[in-house]
């Protein structure tokens, strides 16, 4: 087991252009470490750069307290699991798991027993004699994570694990993997761009954008507190409504911002902004609350869409005056095309300044 | 039903092709085989024919073996084919490994060097080779023989096996290393086994060139000690009576250890020429 802190880690392909231009970051002993974002934002370069599989740039890489900027990926005590299982075709499942433990001159029956014990936390005892090509997608996932446990290594890292699997198997996967973390308590950084797996998995989740991260925190904190919109934009599902909007008034109690010719009372601090100046108002479809019409600052809307999700309805909803769709959380019997009338809770309301920063709540 | 009978029209065409192919190609062979078992006689009277109880006769495989250097000819070609064929596989693979993975200063010269070599034949250099070996006094020795038939072998060994590692997928590298294997043993244990197919095809490509080469044994090591099996057949070859029973004999009895080593091979060499067809 082992921290993993990264001092200023930059990478350069080219000579000019950083794809991670300086990046800091500290990963505690035992916890879940998740990094999302979009395709292209440099979390798999940066969880390779940390495996020993790129080269690092720039900046120092320790893994509990030794330094590893050179150090070979074979020296490193991380395990990898690869999006693609990245199994050895030609040996057994047994043998996959045990291979590396096999070249490091292990007894051979420290080996079994390890592979044994790994197999079992796994439920793959039974396939232990099988080669990888006569195993499902999830079989050989678990295959793949058998093989990284057997090493009991300091760090495991996972690049994006499960997003060849099926979406019931994602899901049974995803909790499996929840459950490992808490038996072996060993650092992970998991690298996804399924914002629900970095929520439900992550002691803590780092968001990338562009070589940077955005925000680094709980997944509760950055739900609840994003700090800027393409935070806001990427963490929940159905995501947040960000709706351009117009700062009208702020006072001791929070801003209040203008929505088509409603004004709309926030709890944010907008002291630094100028009046009239242009805002993005965001609140989450599950915090938008329906009222009676005659509810004070009651936004009329048209039902355009509805998503049957099971438990609940989601709406595409109109605001006139308001450019696009604000998705919404219905009761199960709204009709296509009726009018239902939104409220927006001052506290649960985000605002975000010309330059996408959020406004920080009024304490 | 009508396209049905086309297909069937189709596969008998190309099988008529392929049929006739091997006629073509099998029929030296055969004529080498049957005739080895004739005598003297009925070799020249009709040597279409197949042996009968009249012309049937093994004096040409008695001369042959009766030579008292025809099993060391044997040896000789077995030492030679096999060593060469065991340092073309280990260099030529470990070569193109490292062209294949590693990206290095010159990388792209160096395999641009050894395409060269699969466009120049070696036997251009016949001359300069015979001095070099002249100077290393390694004339009369099986290590000249080995040595130039590595250097011959190697460029296309190279394009080959550099082609089907390239095809490896990067994970499984990648996974070996974070597992703690080393870069040798990731060599040895996993890209070696996968490309399995790849080096039998080149095994075969390599070896039948090298088994039946005269032109450097005869200038390298044409010493009786040294001579190899197409070599060695040509002593039953004189300038005014050449022994054609024994020349036949030792002409089938060479093909053998080619073909058992070509069977060695073949399960794995249709798998190499087809693996990348389908994957």
């Amino acid at each position: 087991m082992a921290a993993v802190h990264l001092r200023n880690i930059q990478k350069a392909y080219t000579r000019d252009h950083y794809t991670i231009p300086g990046l800091d970051l500290d990963i505690d002993d035992g916890e879940f470490m998740v990094f999302v974002g979009p395709s292209g934002c440099g979390k798999s370069t940066l969880l390779r750069m940390i495996a020993g599989l790129e080269d690092i740039s720039g900046g120092e890489l320790s893994i509990g307290n030794l330094p590893a900027n050179d150090m070979h990926a074979s020296k490193r005590g991380i395990a990898m699991v690869f999006q693609s299982y990245a199994l050895y075709p030609h040996m057994t499942v047994a043998q996959n798991m045990g291979f590396a433990l096999k070249l490091a001159k292990a007894p051979k029956d420290e080996i079994a027993s390890r592979v044994g014990r790994a197999a079992e936390i796994l439920q793959i005892t039974h396939l232990l004699d099988r080669k990888p090509k006569a195993l499902s997608g999830g079989q050989r996932q678990r295959v793949a994570i058998g093989r990284a446990i057997v090493r009991e290594p300091k760090v495991f890292l996972f690049d994006e694990p499960l997003s060849n699997l099926d979406a019931s198997l994602r899901l049974q996967m995803r909790v499996e993997l929840a459950k490992l973390h808490q038996e072996l308590g060993t650092t992970m950084i998991y690298v996804t761009h399924d914002q629900v797996e970095a929520m439900t998995l992550g002691d803590r989740i780092a968001v990338f954008n562009a070589g940077r991260i955005e925000q680094l925190g709980t997944p509760l904190a950055l739900y609840e507190e994003p700090r800027n919109l393409f935070v806001a934009g990427f963490l929940g599902s159905p995501r947040m409504n960000l709706i351009p909007a117009t700062l009208i008034g702020n006072d001791d109690a929070g801003a209040t911002v203008r929505l088509a010719l409603s004004p709309i009372a926030t709890r944010r601090d907008a002291r630094a902004l100028q009046a009239t100046s242009s805002v993005t108002l965001g609140i989450r479809p599950e915090h938008i609350e329906l009222v009676a019409a005659e509810h004070p600052g009651a936004l009329a809307a048209r039902v355009d869409l509805v998503e049957h999700l099971g438990d609940t309805l989601l709406g595409y909803v109109e605001i006139a005056g308001v450019d696009g769709f604000i998705t919404v959380k219905l009761p199960a019997h709204a009709q296509l095309g009726a009018t239902v009338h939104l409220a927006f809770p001052a506290g649960r309301c985000h605002v975000f300044d010309g330059d996408g920063h959020a406004l920080t709540r009024m304490a | 039903m009508q396209h049905k009978a086309t297909r069937y029209a189709g596969s008998a065409f190309t099988h008529v092709i392929l049929a006739g192919y091997s006629i073509l190609a099998l029929f030296p062979i055969v004529l080498i085989a049957i005739n080895a078992f004739k005598d003297r006689a009925s070799i020249f009277d009709s040597p279409l024919s197949l042996p009968n109880s009249e012309s049937w006769s093994l004096i040409g495989f008695e001369k042959a073996m009766k030579n008292a250097h025809f099993f060391s000819f044997f040896g000789n070609s077995m030492i030679v084919t096999v060593t060469s064929l065991f340092f073309i596989l280990l260099f030529g693979a470990m070569a193109a490994w490292a062209l294949s993975e590693y990206k290095f200063r010159g990388s792209r010269w160096l395999l641009a060097f050894f395409a060269f070599g699969i466009m120049v034949p070696i036997r251009l250099g016949t001359v300069s080779i015979l001095q070099i070996m002249v100077s290393l006094n390694l004339v009369n020795t099986l290590t000249a023989l080995v040595l130039v038939y590595i250097a011959q072998g190697l460029p296309l060994a190279i394009m080959i096996l550099s082609e089907f590692m390239q095809q490896l997928p990067k994970e499984l590298k990648e996974a070996a290393r974070c597992d703690g294997v080393g870069e040798f043993k990731i060599f040895f244990q996993v890209i070696l086994p996968l490309i399995r197919p790849a080096v039998a095809t080149v095994a075969v490509f390599t070896m039948v060139p090298i088994w039946n080469d005269l032109w450097f044994p005869l200038i390298l090591a044409p010493g009786e000690e040294t001579q190899t099996i197409t070599l060695g057949v040509q002593q039953f070859i004189g300038q005014y009576a050449t022994d054609w029973n024994a020349v036949l004999a030792s002409l089938s009895l060479a093909v053998l250890p080619v073909l058992v080593l070509y069977m060695f091979f073949s399960r794995q060499l249709i798998r190499g020429i087809t693996a990348g067809a389908v994957k």
